[in-house]
């Protein structure tokens, strides 16, 4: 069904996601703010360090890079809304589309070419795996230190003020937390991750463009709630891991989806594919408790 | 010591909706007296309470809160010196957390958060006691979520979390007003309890005029934003319900035509 080549991409698309849905969870789960910023770091990350990297910047700084700009596009969105009582949502669509601009600017042309650069998995090549696996490799290592580092810091004093901002936020100025801090710093946090992932994700797919944050937050979105529907999220750490599984989840469901002659589809129908699923994610958990209802009502 | 000063508080400046919820009120409660608050709806005792807090900054006038004046200080900053306990069960902690999750949260109160663990094994004792202290069988299930519990055991925890680290005063907001009349008493013996033991200095808004002459050391009765009698000592001892209403209306030479103080 699925060629080899096929399934390493699906996961390796996957992992990249799945930065991007542990920055989703950060902003829409342990925070209560739907960020939209998403579609405009994303490729922020990924202009920021291809150029960077064709300026001969070593790929793994240029990398670095990339998490801080991500970070100061999270940082403005909150700050537009705690400190200039914007909307939320509003506040994050403003960032979003003042970040097309500037990704514009900082690749001086729509997009940016990487295939003969030097970037961070170069040197993977030479460790005698297949050409196609080596990303995979590399992006389990990076997602595993992360999703430690963001478990650890998720059960830090921090971490924890954090997670009593969005889930009471009047209880946590109570316990003198200061809620607007926090507000910025999860979702700079968040972005941070977000601009991570699109960083690697030009180094993989050897280029950078403006274009290709569309949708990201859907993606992001889709990760986050497939993953919720297969492990439920009763700890940060299997909410961390559901993130992971719900991003490779979703990407191997489209490649699926794509290579299946007879359903028809093509690349094009991506979209609409991603909105089904999404539905269907956000729907399925919801009938399932109705059947299961349905059939346990004369014992409750 | 807590020193409020000639507060005055409008909400809706301007608008056909203006209220005025504080018309000089001033109030000082020294180290280690405990406070009933009484009044009628919209007599501005939730106001008063939310300006101690900081949750709406005063228009104009003082508050002193052991020598410093933080009346133009957020919550969060004057949360080291002011402790609170809300009317609503569910507000007081964060459902989504466990409950040493949640003491965690509360034996940092005011002070500065770092990167380490926010659960320490250092804690666990000091947890565990205070939990055992409300014979609820708490202190063994230190790992469940908030959520799991009934209003009235969130509200015995929002307790326990307001006492944890010392404070300057101790704000309780009607809070056994939500909680069924077992639970309430329940609450209320403990609040008591709390505040002997650790000689807490304390200030309680409650509904109940019953209720502000049985517990404390001196009560307070708001009406229009203002103080309008504050008895303590022997003039409050024996004193009935049916006293205060005499009093009140003594005061302002107003009928109470509230039922919601009468019953109770």
């Amino acid at each position: 069904m699925l060629s080899d080549i096929a399934f390493y991409g699906a996961v390796e698309t996957g992992l990249i996601y799945g930065l991007v849905a542990f920055g989703i969870y950060i902003s829409f789960r342990v925070l209560d703010f739907p960020d939209l910023t998403v579609d405009g770091s994303f490729p922020l990350g990924a202009a920021v360090a291809a150029v960077l990297i064709i300026d001969g910047v070593d790929p793994w700084l240029a990398t670095g890079a990339a998490i801080l700009a991500g970070m100061a596009a999270g940082a403005v969105t909150a700050i537009l809304n705690v400190k200039l009582k914007i909307l939320n949502l509003l506040a994050s669509i403003l960032t979003m589309i003042a970040l097309y601009s500037i990704n514009l600017r900082i690749m001086g042309r729509p997009n940016v070419a990487l295939l003969t650069e030097e970037t961070v998995l170069t040197p993977w090549y030479d460790l005698g795996l297949a050409y196609h696996q080596v990303p995979v490799v590399l992006f389990v290592i990076v997602i595993t230190i992360s999703l430690v580092l963001l478990w650890r810091f998720m059960k830090s004093e921090t971490g924890l003020a954090m997670r009593a901002t969005g889930a009471n936020a009047r209880m946590a100025r109570a316990q003198g937390i200061a809620t607007g801090a926090m507000i910025i710093l999860g979702v700079a946090l968040s972005n941070g991750l977000v601009g991570l992932a699109g960083a690697l994700f030009a180094q993989s797919q050897g280029a950078a463009d403006v274009t290709m944050g569309v949708g990201v937050i859907v993606i992001g979105l889709a990760s986050l709630i497939g993953g919720e529907a297969v492990i439920t999220p009763s700890s940060v750490l299997r909410a961390l891991i559901a993130c992971v599984v719900g991003a490779i989840i979703y990407r191997l469901a489209i490649a699926f989806a794509l290579n299946a002659d007879m359903l028809g589809l093509q690349a094009q129908d991506l979209n609409l594919i991603t909105a089904v699923l999404v539905t269907l994610a956000i729907v399925l958990p919801g009938v399932r408790n109705t059947v299961v209802s349905k059939f346990t009502r004369s014992k409750a | 010591m807590i020193t409020a000063t000639d507060l005055r508080l409008t909400f809706g400046k301007g608008t056909p909706l203006e209220n005025p919820a504080l018309r000089g009120m001033s109030l000082t409660v020294n180290q280690g007296e405990f406070v009933t608050v009484i009044g009628s709806n919209g007599a501005g005792k939730s106001t008063f309470l939310n300006a101690l807090a900081g949750e709406v900054l005063v228009d104009s006038g003082q508050i002193i809160v052991d020598n410093l004046d933080v009346t133009k200080l957020s919550t969060h900053k004057r949360a080291g010196r002011v402790a609170r306990v809300f009317q609503d069960p569910l507000a007081g902690t964060c459902e989504g957390l466990t409950i040493e999750e949640n003491l965690a949260l509360a034996i940092k109160r005011g002070q500065r958060r770092g990167l380490s663990a926010a659960v320490k094994k250092q804690y666990m004792e000091q947890f565990r006691d205070s939990l055992s202290s409300l014979n609820l069988g708490l202190e063994k299930r230190l790992g469940d979520k908030m959520g799991l519990l009934s209003g009235g055991q969130r509200q015995a925890v929002s307790l326990l979390m307001a006492s944890l680290t010392p404070s300057a005063i101790l704000l309780l907001d009607e809070h056994t007003a939500a909680l069924d009349p077992k639970t309430a008493a329940f609450v209320l013996e403990l609040t008591t309890k709390i505040i002997d033991e650790q000689k807490l200095t304390a200030l309680m808004v409650t509904h109940s005029m019953k209720q502000a002459l049985e517990v404390g050391d001196r009560t307070v009765m708001l009406h229009q934003g203002q103080v309008v009698f504050d008895i303590e000592g022997r003039d409050r001892e024996g004193l009935e319900v049916k006293d205060l209403l005499g009093l009140f209306e003594k005061q302002r030479g107003l009928e109470v035509d509230d039922d919601s103080l009468l019953l109770g």
